[in-house]
């Protein structure tokens, strides 16, 4: 399977980077981003948060735009995320998912996207439990495609707003490192966050048992990757700790013993967050399993910025559903 | 596009010690219409509002010995030609930390032109709150056939008649190397 940027003009996209980061239609993925676009949604992301602490929590930005939520997977944060960001944006939002949609009734993929085409659309973001069909989607829609997790694939804006933590608390991304704990193989958050940390200067180490880290993930050493087998090796002297959800609806198979042993060998409980530096802080892209991947007392303390995280993704999707239906180089 | 260095200055209508005078005399209107600097708030629009207002601010202190509240507005967001001028343009950040409810806003621009910045300025305060007055500052009035909304300015630093092929551009040492404001043309 190709993946499209979604650039139709690749060579003006590069070109004005710097003048006007992030001039893509479409936010399929991370790795098909530079770090300048990266930094360039940051920045606006930043500025969008203030926003949401207004007593009139709305920017007529948007006026008269229309974004699709068209959600295959199930999702409460994130498409309350992205509904929220398209409302405080003055966009119409309309929400799709699976369990109402004629997919259900038989109708194909590209059927779908072509039918919600036809009403004229500006922006759909999609889910789906299958990697590549929001770059599917791209192709065939004229609306601007935003990727809201795909498969194992990429989770773009869950990886923006993790980075706007990071930035928030530690000022810089470049030069830190960062641990990535659990199911790395089921993980598109995982995959997104790898991209975006080492593509921004980051050291990233990842840990999980050895039946949930992909073997594809080797070749990203050279960006700066490590791959630890003990979850210790990974935590020391980090400067961020992000845990992954055990996801148990993907996995298929019995990749560890039980809930219990994982829980024993990889889960973050405060001694573990010892290793780290003391002023370590700590992500989780919900929702949490207390008591598996991380101790109750852990997420509750004063290092877990689960919450920072969520109130981040509505800043940080303002941001991206504004860039997208901004109109980019498509056609000059 | 034409960039700023295919611009070709014309004549040069205010220096730095004349721009000082006229910000000196704005600051002097404006606590003379207003009977002081209590529950006034000068609001500077994002770039060049926002330097002026600083200075504006520094000199009613001398004046009252009280600063006057201050903030910054970024309109982008509620520009009316969103939708027609290409890739989004860059936000920046509104800072109104002070409730603006009950007080005098002062807006402050450097340039009155077509008066669709102020369109959206105000339209963004309402959305703060409800003040008891706003009014315009401005350093450089165009003049008003240029105006395309019913909008006029309280105080004004200098009026210069302009045509509609000529840019005026204030200089400002925050933005630029020089303290000037100039007529452009395109070559």
């Amino acid at each position: 399977m190709t993946f499209d940027s979604g650039i139709r003009n690749p060579q003006s996209a590069t070109r004005n980077l710097l003048e006007k980061p992030f001039r893509r239609r479409d936010l399929l993925g991370i790795r098909d981003l530079t770090a300048a676009e990266i930094i360039g949604i940051l920045d606006t992301a930043e500025n969008f948060s203030e926003i949401s602490t207004r007593e009139v929590k709305k920017v007529p930005a948007l006026r008269g735009k229309t974004v699709i939520n068209l959600f295959f997977e199930a999702s409460t944060r994130t498409r309350t995320s992205f509904e929220l960001a398209a409302k405080r944006l003055s966009a119409d939002a309309v929400n799709i998912s699976v369990s109402s949609s004629s997919v259900s009734k038989g109708e194909t993929l590209l059927d779908t996207a072509m039918n919600l085409d036809a009403m004229a659309p500006d922006c759909i973001v999609v889910r789906h439990s299958s990697a590549g069909v929001p770059h599917q989607l791209a192709k065939v829609s004229k609306a601007a495609i935003v990727n809201a997790g795909d498969g194992a694939n990429e989770h773009p804006t869950q990886a923006l707003l993790d980075a706007m933590t990071i930035r928030e608390h530690k000022k810089q991304i470049d030069g830190l490192e960062v641990a990535i704990v659990g199911d790395i193989l089921h993980s598109r958050v995982a995959r997104s966050n790898i991209h975006l940390l080492t593509k921004m200067g980051a050291k990233v180490r990842v840990a999980g048992p050895g039946t949930l880290v992909p073997e594809d993930f080797r070749h990203l050493v050279e960006n700066g990757l490590e791959v630890c087998t003990h979850v210790e090796d990974a935590i020391e002297g980090a400067d961020v700790v992000m845990i992954l959800r055990i996801q148990r609806e993907r996995q298929d198979a019995a990749y560890f013993p039980s809930l219990r042993e994982y829980s024993i060998h990889y889960g973050l409980t405060n001694e573990r967050l010892d290793l780290a530096r003391k002023d370590a802080i700590v992500l989780h892209p919900g929702p949490m399993n207390r008591g598996i991947e991380i101790a109750s007392e852990v997420a509750d303390s004063s290092r877990s910025l689960i919450l920072d995280q969520v109130k981040y993704g509505v800043a940080v999707r303002m941001a991206v559903l504004y860039l997208a239906t901004g109109g980019a180089t498509v056609n000059g | 596009m034409a960039s700023e260095f295919d611009l070709v200055e014309k004549s040069r209508i205010m220096d730095a010690a004349g721009m000082k005078r006229a910000l000196r005399r704005l600051a002097t209107e404006i606590v003379e219409k207003n009977q002081g600097a209590k529950d006034l708030y000068l609001v500077g629009i994002r770039r060049r509002g926002v330097p002026l207002a600083e200075r504006l601010r520094d000199k009613i202190e001398a004046l009252e010995g009280e600063a006057p509240l201050y903030g910054i507005l970024d309109i982008t967001l509620y520009r009316d030609d969103l939708s027609t001028v290409g890739a989004n343009p860059v936000v920046n950040r509104t800072e109104l930390v002070e409730d603006i409810d009950g007080k005098t806003i002062i807006l402050i621009d450097d340039v009155l032109y077509t008066g669709r910045t102020i369109r959206a300025a105000m339209d963004q305060l309402m959305d703060f709150g409800r003040p008891k007055k706003v009014q315009l500052a401005v350093l450089i009035d165009r003049g008003r056939e240029h105006r395309e909304l019913p909008i006029q300015a309280d105080f004004i630093g200098k009026l210069v008649p302009t045509k509609q092929n000529e840019i005026v551009k204030v200089m400002l040492k925050e933005f630029d190397d020089v303290e000037a404001v100039g007529i452009f043309e395109r070559p």
